[in-house]
């Protein structure tokens, strides 16, 4: 009872939180904040699949795309798609889809879960670093669909002038619905099978665990929240296209992740925050730098350099990240007890 | 009268040219301690395998309370209450000893997926009632203590037992134990011997064990299977185990082999 | 489709997989020996591609340019092993495959910055450039010499492989890491040779490449890169000739399907994923393959 009105109180605050930085911040720390707000939702939903249940894939990009542009269609006004389309004429289907803002995310979000729920056969026949590949393939595949259905994508061009609707107030709120769900997923019978299918998919399996439906499972809530952040990512930027759901995408995610500890929710909230940050602070790396009178030209790419030096030095000497499976809340507690005995 | 509980029909298994299990049959009873003993390569995890449906065997059948199970995935096998230790203990090890537990009431509760997500009222009443139970089996192996610490931090002696109670908080009336006893010192094995004749009363199990500790198996089992290169050579009391010449030759064989 | 159309695509097919296959080589022996999906293999051949074009223009003459890109692209892959893989051994396998792609992006940005994102013009000597007519069909030079030195190239690494005390040892690896040790061989370094026979392999498929399209950019190893780990699965991993097969069956197949579907051409990518698909849901271990994941009870 205490533990549930400690909780209440904490999400409560949270909210006040992000209302109060809503109406306060200035616009250019708020953007930052926006797109660690986004970036959040994803990663946590990637540290599901990845870090709770231990399937390592490679694909939220797809996914990411997928709910972008179904958001992005639904809200973009018909008399703007006609103009929009350029390549050729939109399918009337695209003309008549029109909905609000937090229906569209949830389409956005159906429509990854459908996709997720579509390719779990293929995908979980494999294991291990084929589990990759299939899953880097497919987030591949879904841009090439981007870049050859111009009828429902508009191609290459992408789609632009999407209504502005996501303000901190929905992209904080559903980050924190992101966060809440994600732990008492974990706090579940279905969340204590997860993490069992990653430490030993055989004894899983033979202790009742339908292993394959587990999986499928955290797949498609990883899926349909990754859809929902592309939603509210297509709605922030107001801009999207086949080139910004790369595979550079996913492995910001990685990091992330990988950073926070592979399966620790908190860890991947702080982990966020930090190279979400960091991508900004280091934005000096990749324009031009003066060095004693010498001009360095600008390096564009000079930040991926470090962050992929960054994974690689965690990967070697510090494979479990911040927290590594556990919780800040468990850290705390551990922590407590031993000063206590 | 006791009924039959588990029966191997004429199971056959070949791995490519080599038959690892041939022509095998027996039945275990309704709340026997069954062992199935012969030297390594026997054949003996091979037969645990087909039974919980994760090898499925050349030819033969399987049948649990006269219901045949050999096509029957392996997940559903424990649904239908058969139970498994492993050779070299897997127990999951970044979870609690608790947590290891609870996996095992994983088909005993019934709250959906978005009941755990929106914390609906199921969630938390099924949640306490199998903390409570889980409770309970981890008394029956006095493991209490260990409740909140990692199930990798625990003695080798006491990590066979949280395996053992992981299986049973699957509710079986079958268990199968593959290998036990497996490099424990003699007071560890004698605690465990206890162990497993009295959560065989608690729990109305039937138990199938492997072993190749001649001496545990003497001091545990009602009857035995002894297995030589995939083929039954001796089935009866142990007793009469011990004193078969053919028993004999197939073990000392298989020191004069090692 | 006329006879000399099906020609032309025959050999630009042939071609085509051949150059998948050279780098399909590389994945299946590292994946072969270590279990492990080298994600920086397309990027080595990035990097072969490159040291080219970097040679050339401190003006060394075309041919030596490609002997130092091939040594160095050796170095490279054997160096990423040693740093980034080597220590990771004994670690968990997904840490192992982090580390590959934080090389692969590694690789790929270094070369971004070094070099820009604009593509480069590859400076191929004109004596390669030449093409032959026979009839209709159009044979570019290139088209004949890739084929041919695929096949002396897949000669040797089979004699290395089976012919010699290093191929034994190769071989001997891919079943049993510590029992090679034990067995007094010194197991880096076998590994070495396999990661600088692969790399070399990538970077005469990425000199390949760059000569049939004549630019170059950091990128260009991603695609053609988890296409040729495409063609190795549907090869069979860990084989060799199914990585041959697999990169002429690809190659075949992206060739052909454009060329009797012209508006599948925007998909052509993706062919590759969805036959990596098609395998790993009927025959997961591929054409030539082994079950390289046995059940471990």
């Amino acid at each position: 009872m205490k533990n549930l009105i400690i909780k209440t109180l904490m999400i409560a605050s949270t909210l006040g939180l992000i209302w109060y930085a809503h109406h306060n911040m200035d616009p250019y720390p708020l953007s930052i904040l926006n797109n660690i707000g986004i970036f959040v939702i994803l990663a946590l939903s990637y540290n599901l699949i990845n870090g709770v249940t231990g399937q390592f894939s490679l694909e939220p990009n797809g996914f990411v795309a997928i709910g972008a542009y179904m958001t992005a269609i639904f809200l973009i006004p018909t008399e703007t798609k006609i103009d929009m389309y350029a390549l050729v004429d939109p399918a009337p289907i695209i003309l008549e889809m029109q909905a609000n803002f937090l229906p569209a995310l949830l389409a956005g979000g159906l429509a990854s879960t459908f996709i997720a729920f579509m390719i779990s056969v293929p995908v979980f026949r494999v294991r291990g670093d084929y589990l990759a590949i299939v899953t880097l393939g497919f987030g591949f595949i879904i841009k090439i669909f981007a870049m050859n259905t111009p009828a429902y994508t508009n191609g290459a061009m992408g789609l632009n002038d999407i209504p502005d609707y996501a303000n901190f107030l929905w992209i904080g709120t559903i980050g924190l619905v992101t966060f809440v769900a994600m732990i008492n997923i974990i706090n579940s019978r279905f969340g204590r099978a997860m993490k069992a299918i990653r430490d030993d998919e055989d004894a899983a399996t033979a202790m009742g665990v339908n292993t394959y439906w587990i999986k499928t499972l955290a797949f498609m809530t990883s899926a349909f929240f990754e859809g929902v952040g592309g939603g509210l990512l297509a709605s922030f930027i107001s801009t999207i296209a086949p080139d910004q759901f790369t595979f550079l995408l996913t492995f910001q995610l990685l990091i992330i992740i990988v950073l926070g500890g592979l399966g620790s929710m908190t860890g991947t909230l702080v982990a966020t925050i930090l190279v979400m940050g960091g991508m900004e602070w280091l934005r000096f790396l990749d324009s031009n730098m003066n060095i004693f009178g010498y001009d360095t030209g600008a390096h564009p790419g000079m930040r991926m350099v470090v962050f992929a030096m960054l994974l690689i030095t965690m990967m070697l000497f510090a494979r479990k990240g911040l927290f590594g499976d556990r919780e800040l809340t468990d850290i705390i507690k551990s922590r407590f007890k031993r000063r206590k005995s | 009268m006791s009924s039959t509980s588990l029966a191997i029909k004429n199971i056959t298994m070949q791995f490519g040219g080599i038959k690892a299990i041939d022509d095998l049959s027996f039945d275990v009873q309704d709340n026997q301690i069954y062992g199935l003993i012969g030297p390594n390569g026997a054949g003996k995890t091979t037969i645990f395998n087909i039974i919980t449906g994760n090898y499925k065997p050349t030819s033969g059948d399987v049948e649990f309370q006269q219901e045949t199970i050999t096509e029957t995935k392996p997940n559903l096998v424990v649904q239908k209450g058969i139970a498994r230790t492993f050779q070299n203990i897997r127990l999951f090890k970044s979870m609690s000893v608790l947590d290891n537990i609870l996996i095992g009431f994983h088909n005993h509760t019934s709250y959906s997926y978005l009941e755990a997500i929106f914390r609906f009222p199921r969630y938390f009443w099924q949640e306490k009632r199998i903390k409570d139970e889980a409770m309970m089996i981890l008394d029956e192996f006095d493991l209490r203590k260990f409740a909140d610490k990692k199930a990798t931090d625990l003695s080798y002696g006491d990590q066979r037992k949280v395996e053992i109670a992981r299986a049973i908080a699957t509710k079986p009336s079958l268990l199968l134990l593959d290998e036990p006893a497996a490099g424990m010192n003699p007071s560890e094995t004698e605690d465990l011997s206890n162990v497993i004749h009295k959560i065989k009363k608690d729990f109305d199990l039937t138990v199938l064990l492997i072993e190749h500790d001649m001496k545990f198996v003497n001091n545990m089992c009602d009857m035995v299977t002894v297995l030589d290169y995939g083929e039954k050579i001796f089935e009866g009391k142990p007793a009469d185990a011990i004193v078969n010449e053919k028993v004999i030759t197939a073990y000392l064989g298989d020191f004069t082999h090692a | 489709m006329d006879l000399s159309t099906f020609l032309q695509q025959l050999v630009n097919g042939i071609s085509l997989g051949s150059m998948y296959a050279l780098i399909a080589i590389g994945y299946t022996m590292v994946y072969g020996t270590l279990r492990l999906i080298n994600f920086a293999h397309g990027d080595i051949m990035m990097v072969g591609a490159f040291l080219v074009y970097l040679a050339v223009a401190v003006g060394l003459p075309f041919p030596v340019a490609v002997l130092v890109a091939i040594a160095g692209s050796m170095a490279v892959g054997v160096m990423t092993d040693k740093i980034a893989y080597k220590p990771l051994r004994d670690a968990p396998k997904i840490s192992l495959l982090i580390t590959a792609i934080g090389i692969s992006f590694f690789l790929e940005n270094l070369f971004n910055v070094l070099f820009g994102g604009v593509p480069k013009a590859f400076p191929a000597p004109g004596y390669l450039t030449i093409s032959f007519k026979l009839g209709d069909v159009i044979l570019p030079l290139m088209v004949i010499v890739i084929p041919v030195i695929t096949v002396l190239i897949l000669g040797a690494v089979l004699w290395v492989l089976f012919k010699t005390k290093y191929g034994m040892a190769i071989r001997a690896l891919a079943f049993d890491i510590p029992t090679v040790k034990l067995m007094g061989i010194n197991a880096d370094y076998i590994i070495s040779i396999v990661f600088a026979l692969g790399s070399a392999l990538a970077a005469i498929g990425g000199i390949f490449y760059a000569i049939s399209y004549p630019s170059i950019d950091p990128l260009m190893g991603v695609i053609v890169g988890l296409k040729a780990f495409a063609a190795a699965v549907l090869g069979g991993i860990g084989s060799v000739t199914g990585a041959v097969l697999g990169g002429f069956i690809l190659g075949f197949t992206e060739i052909f399907v454009v060329a009797l579907f012209p508006e599948l051409g925007g998909y052509k990518d993706a062919f590759a994923f969805f036959f990596l698909i098609l395998v790993l849901l009927f025959k997961p271990t591929g054409i030539m393959g082994k079950d390289l994941e046995r059940g471990r009870f």
